[in-house]
């Protein structure tokens, strides 16, 4: 049945190679019974899942039903055929950052961050920005190298695209939390084109980062990278750099505070 | 289960939070805000919006604004015409903003005055008769026992809203939280009606409010049950807020002497005028506050600034003192935040929550969830969310806020909310007296760190003290955010008191031993 060692075929893994079993649970606006139950198997079976089995079915009040499925997954993924659009950089530590930048730039590195629009959240882009950094990676501002302007959360476009300037930033990180309705599409779009009519279009260097938050979406909205849930402030930095590197064709030792 | 606590620092620390929350009142009851007459004119009983959907208190303020009338206060000029014209509330003001009266300072303003009080103490009456109702309804209604189990709800549809919450609270909810629509906090004006539109959640009207209040007591009285509704006292219009939720019967409101300034860049001025009127509004009211020091934990490391969790709350307790509020309505807030790599993290939790406890013995605390520490991995977050409950079981907290293990992912699902549900009850009952079974070993870590965390709140608070409250947020004291007084949002709806200045609810709402009460 199994050729995968050859082809690079996976299947989902349970105890056994290629047994193809998964778990998932949801609900169904239906009263537990067991007419609910066959259909929670019912809908497994039209996922994809062989031999589906409900292994647990737990009443919600009167109106829903849980379920926890089991199934064996029919459906097999050729590893050979994937290819995943990701920012492209080294990771490095935060003092080869620093030594990056001084080495590089001859001055700091103005990164402007904030949370934008009507999203409240400041988790995200303090995570990367605050000293204190997040799980033990330290924040940008405490990089020697950077100069980090944490803007918060609720940051108007407009507003953000007249600080950017005001500072001279080089990377403006983003921050979008609030996905609901794709809200964070809307207010991503909307800075693009703030910062487009601004003519900010080619130097300075745009993040967007977020739990929803892919390279490939911020790709595609305009964006030069997207980071996602476990990414650092080295992640970002290091890409931010690497990025600076390629646009202005390696060039090292400027003259202290000249501008690129 | 019982930490040794050197009583004479909680009393210094406590005496400390009084003489700066008493600095701050005094400048602040020099001055008024527009959001604090706008919920004068709406517990007056105005309602309603324009042509253009500018909320009729808006109107009537910004025409006194304009008139250079508002230092007086908006109950005298509004009252007085309402005399001189013969016009009820709503019929004035629409007139006002259809631009056929300008109001003026009354010619007779005892007159005035008293009319003033009559419309005041209707609302009263009707305040007083919902804190009656309520009454009513608990004493009927099954016991619930602590820690009440909170949820949220949070889909941006008010009628969603409801079918979530009725089934949340079938599947065991003690209190059910309609989060707001991202921003509102920022808006100056509270909208208007039933709303259907909201992103990460929905937004605080009168109307949301009497709709959530009827479908709660409906699927309450089913149940045999009284569920508390919660929504959010804050941002630029939480004197109007609190109006509203007086009004319809609301039984918590989250309102924070701070955290607008801190995490909402409001100004600072602004604030703490409007957290005293909106809290004398909710203290009335019997609204249980929540204040929000679980976001200091989320902004810096929970570890580390613990000390000032416990700043916050002696300040926050004796703001709300000042406000008319009894401990029984102050839901101190503090939260499961430390890093779950950090060894003994649990240890520290329990010392936390301990202490909060034991320095606040007859407040409802509230206690919040893991979230900045919470990944897509839902099963890990389970545990999490277990561990979290356990220290809610073992230290007595009164209003626990359900972890949901999709915190990072998306507003809760109908199911994560009963997975939350299930794990709390189970957590609760077979924990339910563990916490009077168990000694903390004296001189052990969880006493030490205790002893610790409020020997630096104690000098946080002293320090703030030396310099005054406005100086030591301007210094980031709090979550390392760093406020100045004359920044943020609403500054300009901060205005000097006139002579004469009259407003016609302090002296119907404070009790007598505050100054502004009864005289």
């Amino acid at each position: 049945m199994s050729n995968s060692a050859k082809t690079n075929i996976v299947r989902p893994y349970g105890d056994t190679l290629d047994d193809g079993r998964v778990q998932m649970s949801f609900t169904l606006p239906v009263p537990h019974s067991e007419e609910a139950k066959e259909a929670a198997r019912q809908l497994a079976l039209k996922m994809g899942l062989d031999d589906p089995a409900v292994v647990h079915a737990a009443p919600m009040g009167p109106d829903f039903t849980l379920f926890v499925v089991y199934g064996q997954c029919r459906h097999s993924i050729d590893m050979d055929t994937i290819t995943v659009d990701q920012p492209e950089f080294e990771v490095l530590d935060k003092a080869a950052i620093d030594a990056l930048i001084a080495d590089s730039l001859g001055r700091k590195l103005v990164v402007v961050g904030a949370c934008i629009e009507t999203d409240a959240h400041t988790v995200g882009i303090d995570a990367i920005m605050n000293a204190k950094g997040f799980n033990g990676h330290k924040g940008l501002e405490s990089y020697h190298e950077v100069r980090a302007v944490n803007l918060g959360a609720q940051v108007d476009s407009a507003d953000l695209v007249r600080r950017v300037i005001a500072e001279r930033a080089d990377v403006l990180l983003v921050s979008q939390v609030v996905t609901q309705k794709d809200i964070h599409v809307v207010n991503l779009r909307r800075l693009r084109q703030e910062l487009d009519r601004a003519g900010l279009g080619q130097d300075l260097i745009v993040v967007a980062g977020g739990p929803r938050i892919t390279h490939e979406l911020a790709r595609e909205l305009g964006y030069d990278a997207g980071f996602g849930p476990g990414s650092y402030a080295e992640d970002v930095a290091s890409f931010a750099m690497q990025e600076w590197l390629r646009r202005h064709g390696h060039q090292r030792g400027r003259q202290r505070g000249e501008r690129p | 289960m019982k930490l040794a606590l050197d009583q004479s620092r909680i009393d210094a620390a406590r005496a400390a939070a009084a003489r700066i929350a008493r600095a701050v009142h005094a400048e602040a009851m020099t001055r008024t805000t527009v959001a604090v007459e706008r919920a004068t004119l709406r517990l007056f009983g105005l309602d309603g919006v324009d042509v253009d959907y500018v909320p009729l208190p808006n109107r009537v303020v910004d025409h006194l604004a304009a008139e250079g009338l508002l230092g007086h206060g908006a109950a005298l000029p509004f009252a007085g015409a309402m005399l001189e014209h013969g016009l009820d509330v709503q019929a004035l003001g629409e007139a006002v903003a259809q631009g056929r009266i300008t109001l003026t300072l009354p010619r007779d303003i005892p007159a005035a005055r008293a009319k003033a009080r009559a419309l005041a103490q209707t609302a009263c009456a009707r305040i007083r008769a919902n804190v009656a109702t309520r009454e009513d309804k608990l004493e009927s209604a099954a016991l619930q026992r602590t820690p009440w189990l909170y949820l949220i709800v949070a889909t941006g549809n008010i009628y969603e809203d409801i079918t979530q919450a009725r089934a949340a609270a079938q599947q065991g909810a003690d209190v059910i939280a309609v989060i707001r629509s991202t921003g509102q906090s920022l808006l100056d004006y509270v909208p208007y009606g039933a709303t259907t539109e909201g992103f990460g959640g929905t937004y605080a009207t009168q109307e949301n409010f009497r709709l959530m209040r009827a479908a709660l007591d409906e699927v309450g009285d089913e149940l045999g049950r009284y569920i508390r509704l919660t929504n959010y006292c804050s941002g630029l219009c939480m004197p109007e807020i609190a109006a509203m939720g007086a009004l319809e019967r609301l039984d918590m409101m989250l309102n924070d002497a701070m955290y607008g300034i801190i995490f909402r860049d409001i100004n600072l001025q602004r604030t703490f005028i409007d957290q005293f009127f909106s809290r004398m509004v909710n203290a009335y009211a019997g609204i249980i506050i929540n204040t929000g020091e679980d976001n200091y934990l989320t902004t810096a490391d929970a570890y580390e600034a613990a000390h000032t969790v416990l700043a916050s709350q002696l300040i926050n307790e004796q703001f709300a003192a000042l406000s008319g509020m009894a401990p029984e309505l102050m839901g101190l807030g503090h939260a499961f935040e430390i890093n779950p790599a950090l060894e003994n993290g649990f240890l520290w939790e329990l010392a936390h929550a301990q202490l909060v406890r034991q320095v606040f013995p007859d407040a409802p605390l509230k206690y919040m969830p893991p979230t900045k520490y919470m990944t897509g991995n839902i099963f890990k977050g389970h545990v999490q969310d277990a561990l979290f409950n356990a220290v809610g079981a073992m230290t007595g907290q009164h209003i626990q806020l359900l972890g949901m293990m999709t915190e990072a992912i998306h507003t809760p699902f109908l199911q994560d909310r009963f997975l939350g549900i299930e794990n709390a009850r189970y957590v609760f009952d077979t924990m339910r007296d563990l916490g009077e079974e168990l000694s903390i070993t004296p001189g052990g870590r969880i006493e030490r760190r205790a002893q610790e965390v409020l020997a630096q709140a104690q000098a946080m608070l002293e320090e703030i003290e030396a310099i005054g409250l406005p100086a030591a947020i301007g210094r980031g004291q709090f979550a390392d955010i760093a406020r100045q007084s004359d920044g943020g949002k609403g500054l300009a709806g901060v205005v000097t008191r006139a002579e004469g200045y009259f407003n016609p609810f302090p002296e119907l709402m404070l009790p007598e031993s505050l100054e502004g009460g009864p005289a």
